[in-house]
């Protein structure tokens, strides 16, 4: 069937530049380029570009440019190109339309509504260069009351403390599967996040033997195809995560395509070489609060109470009510991720209208806890589309102990969120585990490069709490005094549980 | 929050609840916590080959992540999750067992004298679970393998719907021995989403998942299927050759990636 589709992209290519070393050739993994050697030229097949721009960045002349194609279909508001390219996808194939990556629609984002505040005159505020300022924070339960003794003059603490993850900025690695990503990407990101305190989420397709060593920075993921979940990877991990739910494709499974499943991959997940690996949708053995207390408990009877036990959930409609049932049935920690959460691959109908905003399940679900006094035997960590270090910043205020983040780590080793990783052939080497694709990330240089982004982030938080005279993380949390918004209904500011900017 | 702590000592006189004889621990689990009696297990696992355990009555994770080389016999009926992430030990339940039975289990070995409830052998990656009666609904989900890591869970009576439902690996068998004469296995969806792994099944069925086909047995299948069957009859006393007279079906999956064209 001849396809109606035209090519998004235009890949132009200046030929007094072009010095014919076929980089670009070599770099494109969806085979855009080739050269002509009647001409001595090289040309670009358009259908082919994602404009992932790895030929872009690694031209050693600069001679390539990648542009929207210009021969658009009859202007039209309500009928978008991505809406008929997408219809005419379907209509040439039968088949459900997949993407990457997260939510890309302009639906309204909170935390561009939501101001931060700053000391002036009545209280001063702090200079992060030259004040002590922390940004350590502990992860999971925490008691009702602390009782103290003295011992020789020394304050002994009596009340047993639940386990906790202690990290050294707020902000940690997001579960991103092996499988998904691999080897490389994970190694980079357990080394970061040893180098740095923090910790990386091994993501629910187990844990490669060789990342064993970072254990103690890692938290291990326990989903419902229960991929690479044994008695040793429970107890490497310094938690474990069970995820219900995900941003980008809430209430739905996972598949990772049998392309994808190399040897590594299989031998880790415990599934055939090249076999679709297929999560279900809900855990088969959770169907209420009370199953999943039952799976909480079986996973802290296997590594004996030492290590907290996270229960990860998409952001839906009703996220307030089943978190106060997920504090309840035993969680350390809760993971809200919001509907700008990315996937590896996920329906797009699904990742572009399933979900909730993260800024108001995460108000709403800080404030249900609060309400219902129980806020503190649970520590709330946010994911789904933190992009700098002021959404950080403003989740924490609006009630997150931490944020995970996922897309801005990977934009961080290469990604340009082409959307395109359900094909497994990331020209970047992230989303893809072809052996010789995957060498394009270097572990050391990504590795440098995650420790970067993390400390380039966190003092900027430092600089923005400085400025609100703030000199502790900990003091931020739910502090949404410190929050204003603007352009928003009364609706919006109660459940946010901010003010208006002026009020 | 007292929950979310181990114990380090016995919360109260636990040890009265044991006796040691020739080598067996033999532990009194009634009205126990199951935190107590998993306590007490993993405490006298490792010294000891044998632990009886008498009185369960609904105890949860009864086994759950042990390791240890052990053997547990269960007077009684454990609770959910029995054997969970189990890698090693050998369980003979002297009664029925309930939801969840080798979830997530690694290596070694359940044996159940009744019956079973839901999901027994959830992601199963290793070991064996032989269960004399009948077992609850999606039995053997998502059973993986991989090398020489290949479980098998062996029904002796029927199974409900959903029964191997998205299995990527291992050995699943049922043999019907608690159906009537004439009657056939009630379970739906057989093998539905199912990708991997192998289900036998003895008698008649009536609905199978869209991603398995019927097959029949062959020469291999049936020495596999013996000596799988051997091990079975080894522990409740059922006649082999009766079982193997009886008329097997083998399901297998049309593909390893049944989904791979609904997606674009």
């Amino acid at each position: 069937m001849k396809s109606y589709i035209e090519p998004e992209f235009i890949v132009e290519r200046d030929n007094e530049k072009c010095i014919r070393c076929k980089v670009c050739i070599n770099q494109c993994t969806y085979d855009t380029h080739y050269y002509d050697p009647e001409d001595d030229v090289v040309r670009s097949r358009d259908e082919n570009c994602v404009n992932c721009h790895r030929c872009v960045v690694f031209c050693p002349t600069k001679a390539i440019t990648i542009k929207k194609n210009p021969t658009q279909y009859t202007e039209n508001w309500y009928w978008t190109r991505e809406n008929i390219v997408d219809i005419k996808k379907q209509a040439e194939s039968g088949g459900v339309i997949l993407t990457g990556m997260g939510c890309d629609k302009p639906y309204y984002t909170y935390w561009d509504k939501i101001l931060l505040n700053a000391s002036q005159v009545t209280n001063p505020s702090i200079d992060p260069l030259r004040e002590p300022m922390e940004l350590r924070t502990y992860l999971g339960a925490k008691p009702d009351k602390l009782e103290i003794e003295m011992e020789n003059g020394d304050v002994v603490l009596k009340t047993k403390l639940a386990p906790q993850l202690c990290v050294e900025t707020p902000i940690l690695f997001a579960a991103l599967s092996y499988g998904a990503v691999n080897f490389n990407v994970h190694l980079a990101l357990a080394r970061a996040a040893t180098e740095f305190g923090t910790f990386m989420n091994s993501g629910e397709g187990g844990l490669d033997p060789r990342l064993y060593k970072y254990g103690d920075h890692i938290i291990v993921q326990v989903a419902s195809g229960r991929f690479g979940v044994g008695l040793e990877y429970l107890n490497v991990g310094a938690a474990i995560e069970i995820k219900i739910g995900q941003g980008a494709k809430p209430g739905i499974g996972g598949h990772l395509p049998g392309e994808k499943v190399t040897q590594e991959i299989a031998r880790t997940r415990m599934i055939p070489v090249g076999t679709d690996a297929l999560s279900p949708a809900p855990h088969h053995d959770i169907y209420s609060i009370e199953d999943l207390r039952q799976l909480i408990f079986a996973l802290k009877e296997a590594t004996d109470y030492t290590k907290p036990v996270a229960v990860k959930i998409a952001a839906v409609h009703n996220s307030a009510a089943i978190a106060s049932g997920m504090v309840r049935a035993g969680a350390d920690i809760i993971v809200l991720d919001g509907f700008r959460g990315a996937t590896g691959a996920a329906p797009k109908v699904i990742r572009d209208n399933v979900g909730i905003p993260i800024e108001l399940a995460l108000a709403s679900v800080d404030q249900r806890l609060r309400d219902e006094g129980i806020r503190n035997k649970v520590s709330i960590i946010i994911s789904g589309g933190i992009r700098n270090s002021a959404d950080v910043v403003k989740a924490i205020a609006l009630g997150a102990d931490a944020v995970y983040i996922g897309t801005a780590a990977l934009v961080a080793i290469g990604c340009t969120l082409c959307q395109k990783c359900y094909t497994g052939k990331c020209p970047w080497g992230i989303a893809t585990t072809d052996p010789w694709i995957s060498k394009r990330i270097n572990p050391d240089i990504a590795t440098r490069r995650l420790v970067n982004l993390l400390r380039a982030w966190s003092f900027e938080i430092k600089e923005m709490m400085g400025g609100m005279g703030i000199n502790a993380i900990e003091s931020l949390r739910g502090n949404r005094e410190h929050l204003r918004g603007v352009g928003l209904t009364d609706t919006e500011l109660k459940i946010l549980g901010i003010k208006m900017a002026g009020e | 929050m007292d929950e979310k702590f181990l114990h380090k000592e016995l919360p109260y006189n636990l040890s009265n609840f044991i006796v040691t004889k020739n080598g067996v621990v033999s532990i009194d689990a009634s009205n126990m916590h199951y935190r107590d009696l998993n306590f007490l297990i993993k405490s006298y696992a490792n010294p000891s080959k044998r632990i009886d355990l008498y009185n369960v009555n609904g105890q949860r994770y009864i086994g759950t992540g042990l390791k240890n080389n052990v053997e547990i016999h269960i007077y009684g009926t454990p609770g959910n999750d029995l054997a969970a992430f189990m890698d090693g030990p050998t369980i003979y339940v002297h009664g029925n067992a309930q939801d969840g039975v080798g979830n997530t289990m690694n290596s070694g070995k359940v044996i159940v004298y009744g019956r079973v409830g839901d999901v027994a052998g959830y992601a199963m990656r290793g070991g064996k679970i032989f269960i004399r009666d009948d077992a609850g609904y999606r039995v053997g989900i998502h059973m993986k393998e991989y090398g020489n890591q290949r479980p098998i869970l062996v029904v002796g009576g029927t199974a409900q719907d959903f029964l191997g439902e998205y299995m990527a690996g291992g050995i699943l068998v049922v043999l019907g021995l608690t159906l009537n004469n004439g009657e056939k296995h009630k379970a739906k969806f057989i093998g539905t989403g199912m990708h991997g792994g192998v289900i036998y099944i003895r008698g008649q069925i009536t609905h199978i998942g869209k991603e398995v086909k019927i097959m029949e047995l062959d020469k291999n299948d049936m020495n596999l299927l013996k000596s799988i069957i051997e091990e079975f009859c080894s522990y409740f006393n059922f006649n082999i050759d009766e079982i193997l007279e009886g008329e097997f079906k083998k399901l297998i999956p049309y593909s390893t990636r049944p989904y791979g064209k609904v997606y674009i």
